[in-house]
């Protein structure tokens, strides 16, 4: 070949032809794999959903823990779609499906105020009885943290929490994701707040109080924050 | 590549070809010889599962984007060879990340961003430059296949010691008992080593495994 390879010319040729090529492939791959991964983020949020009410696959004697695999199966059984909705700070019903809202993406848009806000209902069926599963987020101390609240059909006590974080301090911050942490949530009353203490002694947990993460404090604050923000909402669509 | 085209001058299985392969396990390993990779071999070394992952897609990377630069050697302009490689690299992990999130979520979601470190992982790029740039694609691959092996079992070495003395765990399969319900060796009083489980661990692992090679095989060992 008689290119000067070292010309300025090849080598801008060179480069747009390979940044064109490359830039064709990724999009291409890029969208034809976007339902494989769509659809795994799904699954995940339906997983997260079922395990505020704790849900478990019983096949005969084996009792499995929600997993990708079943996650479908269960949220179809225990999930019931057609009762679930979507409602405003003001407590009334907007006309929006709830799986749809995604209630992260609003939290981040900082031109979006709260009472702007749309807030999710998921409505689940355990053993015949009714739980109400509320979606919160929020802040922790290095970025989001988030959780599902489930309420008893009675729409006051908390039946099941569980919450989860993106970069908390492992050890710390990030043990909000640690069942000994979420279970101090079980048959607390929505409609009074929950508060986070610094209680070394247990004594004076209950009753509307959580012990917060030793050493997380910025963390168990953030929680609390968030689950109080959300939920005076719901307790006024359960009251309206 | 066939098979059965007559090779023109050197048997696909050549001598030389064979020690591209063969070298890179012991006397030349990219991770206890030249010390490459080892921020991978620190981070992902938990468990055997992503270690293997890890390779996986390090001998994807390195497979392809050997073959790759080495097809394109000729056409390269010098001056932009570093970032023409560096573009080969970051597609072709940006491939592997979005296959992954695709097929294999949860493995997706352990692994997190060291998939996207790969682009930074010095095995590549020196591999890239030092071997690829002068090489035809079948050796070039030869060589990546190599490579990532040897990589790859230091990997699973560490991760193997780490999973089962860190989380009292082989392969995702408890070996000791609960460790929460305490039963087992843990109702006796043994207890999983935290400190295996940290990344520092890692590096006495590779440590050990330099002195034990080194040891064994004394060709290694520098003059003084």
């Amino acid at each position: 070949m008689a290119i000067n390879k070292d010309s300025n010319g090849y080598t801008f040729i060179f480069a747009i032809a390979l940044v064109v090529v490359v830039g064709a492939g990724l999009a291409a791959i890029s969208i034809g794999l976007k339902p494989f991964q769509d659809k795994n983020v799904e699954i995940k949020k339906k997983m997260d959903i079922l395990s505020a009410i704790n849900a478990k696959e019983i096949n005969g004697s084996d009792t499995l823990d929600i997993s990708r695999k079943n996650a479908e199966k269960l949220y179809e059984k225990h999930i019931l779609v057609d009762e679930c909705v979507v409602i405003g700070s003001d407590g009334k019903e907007r006309d929006l499906e709830a799986f749809d809202v995604d209630i992260k993406k609003q939290y981040r848009d900082k031109n979006l105020s709260w009472c702007d806000r749309d807030y999710p209902l998921y409505v689940a069926e355990v053993d015949g009885a009714k739980k109400y599963i509320i979606p919160v987020v929020g802040s922790g101390l290095w970025g989001p943290i988030w959780g599902y609240i489930a309420v008893d059909d009675d729409k006051e006590t908390i039946y099941g929490a569980t919450f989860d974080h993106k970069t908390e301090t492992p050890g710390l911050g990030a043990e909000i994701k640690q069942e000994f942490y979420y279970t101090q949530y079980v048959g607390e009353k929505i409609s009074g707040g929950i508060k986070s203490v610094k209680d070394g002694t247990g004594k004076e947990v209950g009753n509307g109080k959580v012990d917060g993460i030793t050493g997380g404090t910025i963390t168990s604050k953030g929680v609390e924050e968030m689950v109080n923000r959300t939920l005076e909402v719901y307790v006024k669509y359960f009251k309206g | 590549m066939s098979e059965k085209v007559k090779a023109p001058k050197e048997p696909l299985f050549s001598k030389k070809n064979k020690r591209l392969v063969v070298e890179p396990l012991d006397d030349n390993n990219p991770v206890t010889i030249q010390v490459l990779g080892i921020c991978s071999a620190l981070a992902i070394t938990v468990s055997i599962e992503q270690a293997l992952v890890m390779t996986g897609s390090v001998l994807f990377v390195l497979g392809a984007g050997n073959m790759i630069i080495s097809m394109l050697r000729n056409l390269i302009p010098s001056r932009i060879r570093i970032i023409v490689q560096l573009v080969v690299v970051a597609s072709l992990v940006i491939i592997v990340n979005e296959v992954l999130k695709a097929f294999m979520p949860d493995v997706a979601e352990k692994l997190s961003v060291f998939v996207g470190l790969i682009i930074t992982n010095c095995i590549i790029m020196g591999r890239f430059e030092a071997f690829a740039m002068a090489n035809k694609p079948w050796p070039s691959l030869l060589d990546a296949i190599g490579n990532t092996v040897g990589y790859g079992v230091i990997l699973v070495l560490v991760s193997v010691f780490r999973e089962i003395f860190g989380s009292g765990k082989f392969f995702g399969i408890t070996l000791f008992g609960d460790r929460i319900e305490g039963t087992g060796a843990y109702s006796v009083g043994y207890m999983d080593n935290n400190f295996i489980i940290l990344a520092p661990f890692a590096l006495f692992a590779v440590g050990i495994i330099i002195w034990i090679q080194r040891a064994r095989n004394t060709k290694l060992i520098e003059e003084h």
